[in-house]
């Protein structure tokens, strides 16, 4: 009777303590999966998914909480990427309509308020008080904070056109 | 000269005798140029002139920007009347930016132009300096900037200039004709090229379909034995200048490097006489000949074309269309591209209008592929079009790159036997395109969080130097009452 009492104790013990170690020296930190996802992000922690920066943004759609179409930066490239990640199988239609579009300043109506300036999560706007202000093309990615807060109306979201550098060929269509 | 064999290719019916026996004529200048500022691969040049602005013939319009590059010069003298958007070259239909240019008939070349006696007494970076400046690029069609090429000497053991007279596209006959007529100019750009690469051997490789251009090369080449003139078999694509190498030396260039891998640089006899035009004669690249060829052109013929003449300009002084064309292409038939119009300019690039017939087109329906491996026996580069054409239409376009892609040199061969009339060349281009365009937004993705990071920590720092300055302020109020009341 006391020796099981005893070896069962000395048993429970022994294993506590393992398991207590392996949760010490084993300890995952968050869900890794987060991590991977927060990486294909853009990390300009825009806020345009309506969550509080990418991080969330990440944990939402690891958790399957969100559809991969989450992002305005996703194209259907990064979906593909995000599907095959997740294992999620990704309604992609969605995506193929969304024109990327880059912020463009009018001249003639900005007063250089430099409220879009402050905003910008990619620095991509150029200015300073009562200065006119300009968007570097290559930098912005379309967030719209600036098309939002600017007072004159002045900002206008374009879509990138194609030049003769970016231009290819399209799919030949199906044989009829 | 012992050759080797590449494999696959074609034999496609050359058709160049509509052209061949035309002299190079100079073309009248037109009522109005169009000089696109974007001619090359690389970035655009950059307007240095002035709308209303006179210029001289040879003078810069527009500085290269960068290193990756080509400026552009004014191809006669008159006055500039605009600067702005002007559909380009292109198979897009797309604009580009565009000087024009009124000629005012004098054609007076710039006072600054300045020959060299002796382009052999300069150092090859000076050479390579000379011919970024002339505004020079590849005029075989792929326009890249030739001083690049030059410049390959630093980083690679190069021992081999070929010069690429294989003009193995069918109807072209632009460099056949230059061959023949300026066989001597031709060899002394040859030499100075070699000079500026420092190279020891020259190999003018030469299809057996111009056995004229063979005979005046060989003649004009006697004076430097380092140049021999190779006779190449009649067969597309002899002018890809990795096959023309493996061809001429043996030696396969590695997947996706450059033939100076394997120390041969190749050079186009056209751009060999824009070479050495700028060294002697200080004229930078200012015209280039153009076939204007195809059954549905009258008059067939080769001519020399100020750049930025507009097409519509050579098919009338060719004597019009005979019948409506089918099509009408820039290049030649095999890897040329569709044009949108014929008010687009000339460019360094153009070697060929075409203006091709209904029968000569052969348009003809996509059919399902009956998998009988036509193009892969056809291909020169040993991949499998077939099966890359399948993954492409399925968006699979990993699969295509893994498949070879990017090997690809979209001569058409495949297409060309394709009984089923695929676009398979249209398939490979889509597949290119759509994989650049999205390693480009990976390039950005990456900028993004770069910029988003730095802002962040720049925004942190921000904040702390303001509470740094706010506990300073406020340990320096703190001490000055602590003072007040010890005076006190």
């Amino acid at each position: 009777m006391l020796v099981a009492i005893a070896s069962l104790t000395l048993l429970g013990v022994t294993l506590g303590w393992l398991l207590g170690l392996a949760a010490r020296y084993l300890k995952v930190e968050g869900n890794p999966l987060v991590e991977q996802v927060e990486a294909l992000l853009p990390g300009s922690q825009c806020g345009q998914c309506g969550l509080p920066g990418c991080g969330a943004a990440a944990q939402a759609l690891a958790e399957g909480r969100a559809p991969l179409t989450l992002c305005p930066a996703v194209d259907r490239a990064l979906a593909e990427e995000l599907a095959q990640l997740l294992g999620a199988s990704a309604d992609l239609s969605a995506v193929a309509d969304q024109t990327p579009v880059i912020a463009h300043i009018h001249e003639q109506l900005c007063v250089g308020c430099t409220r879009c300036f402050k905003r910008c999560p990619t620095d991509a706007i150029l200015g300073g008080p009562k200065m006119i202000h300009a968007v570097f093309a290559d930098a912005c990615i379309g967030c719209q904070k600036c098309f939002e807060v600017c007072p004159t109306e002045g900002i206008e979201m374009r879509p990138i056109e194609a030049t003769l550098q970016t231009w290819y060929w399209p799919q030949p269509a199906l044989a009829g | 000269m012992r050759l080797f064999k590449i494999r696959g290719g074609v034999h496609p019916e050359d058709r160049k005798l509509l052209s061949a026996a035309e002299p190079i004529a100079d073309l009248p200048l037109p009522p109005l140029l169009h000089i696109p500022l974007q001619q090359h691969i690389g970035a655009p040049a950059t307007p240095a002139v002035r709308r209303g602005e006179q210029v001289a013939k040879g003078q810069l319009l527009a500085p290269n920007q960068g290193q990756l590059s080509a400026p552009v010069h004014a191809p006669t003298s008159g006055r500039i009347v605009g600067i702005g958007s002007f559909p380009a070259h292109h198979a897009s239909g797309l604009n580009v930016r565009t000087i024009s240019l009124q000629p005012d008939g004098e054609d007076r070349w710039s006072n600054a132009i300045e020959g060299i006696a002796d382009p052999f007494a300069l150092a090859p970076a000076e050479i390579a300096a000379r011919v970024s400046a002339a505004g020079i690029v590849g005029m075989g069609g792929a326009t890249f900037p030739s001083a690049v090429k030059l410049n390959l000497r630093e980083r690679y053991r190069l021992h081999t200039l070929v010069i690429n007279g294989a003009e193995c596209e069918p109807y072209l006959t632009c460099d056949d004709r230059l061959m023949r007529e300026q066989a001597a100019a031709v060899v002394d750009g040859v030499r100075i090229m070699a000079h500026a690469l420092g190279v020891t051997r020259i190999l003018i490789g030469i299809e057996n379909n111009k056995p004229d251009a063979q005979a005046a090369m060989e003649q004009a080449a006697r004076l430097d034995d380092r140049i021999r003139v190779v006779h190449l078999p009649t067969r597309y694509p002899m002018g890809s200048e990795k096959h023309l190498v493996q061809t001429l030396i043996g030696r396969e260039t590695p997947a996706r490097g450059l033939t100076a891998d394997v120390g041969v640089v190749v050079h186009n006899p056209a751009t060999a006489f824009a070479v050495h035009e700028a060294l002697r004669y200080g004229r930078p690249l200012v015209s280039r000949v153009m076939t204007v060829s195809g059954g549905a052109i009258r008059r067939p013929g080769n001519l020399r074309v100020p750049l930025g003449t507009p097409l519509q300009y050579l098919i009338d002084h060719c004597g019009g269309f005979e019948v409506e064309p089918a099509r009408l292409i820039s290049g030649g038939p095999m890897m040329g591209q569709p044009l949108p119009s014929t008010r687009v300019p000339a460019v360094k690039g153009s070697n060929g209008l075409l203006a091709l017939t209904v029968e000569e087109s052969k348009w003809r329906a996509t059919m399902p592929c009956i998998r009988c491996a036509g193009c892969v026996r056809a291909c020169p580069c040993g991949l499998l079009p077939l099966e890359m054409a399948t993954h492409a239409r399925t968006g699979d376009l990993e699969r295509v790159a893994d498949l070879g892609l990017m090997d690809c040199i979209g001569c058409g061969s495949c297409a060309y036997v394709c009984p089923s009339h695929i676009p398979l060349v249209q398939y490979f281009n889509y597949a290119k395109g759509e994989l650049a365009a999205r390693g480009r937004i990976k390039q950005k993705r990456i900028e993004t969080k770069r910029l988003a990071e730095q802002r962040a920590q720049r925004m942190a720092a921000i904040q702390r130097a303001k509470r740094e300055a706010m506990a300073q302020r406020k340990r320096a109020a703190a001490a000055q009452k602590s003072q007040a009341t010890n005076t006190d």
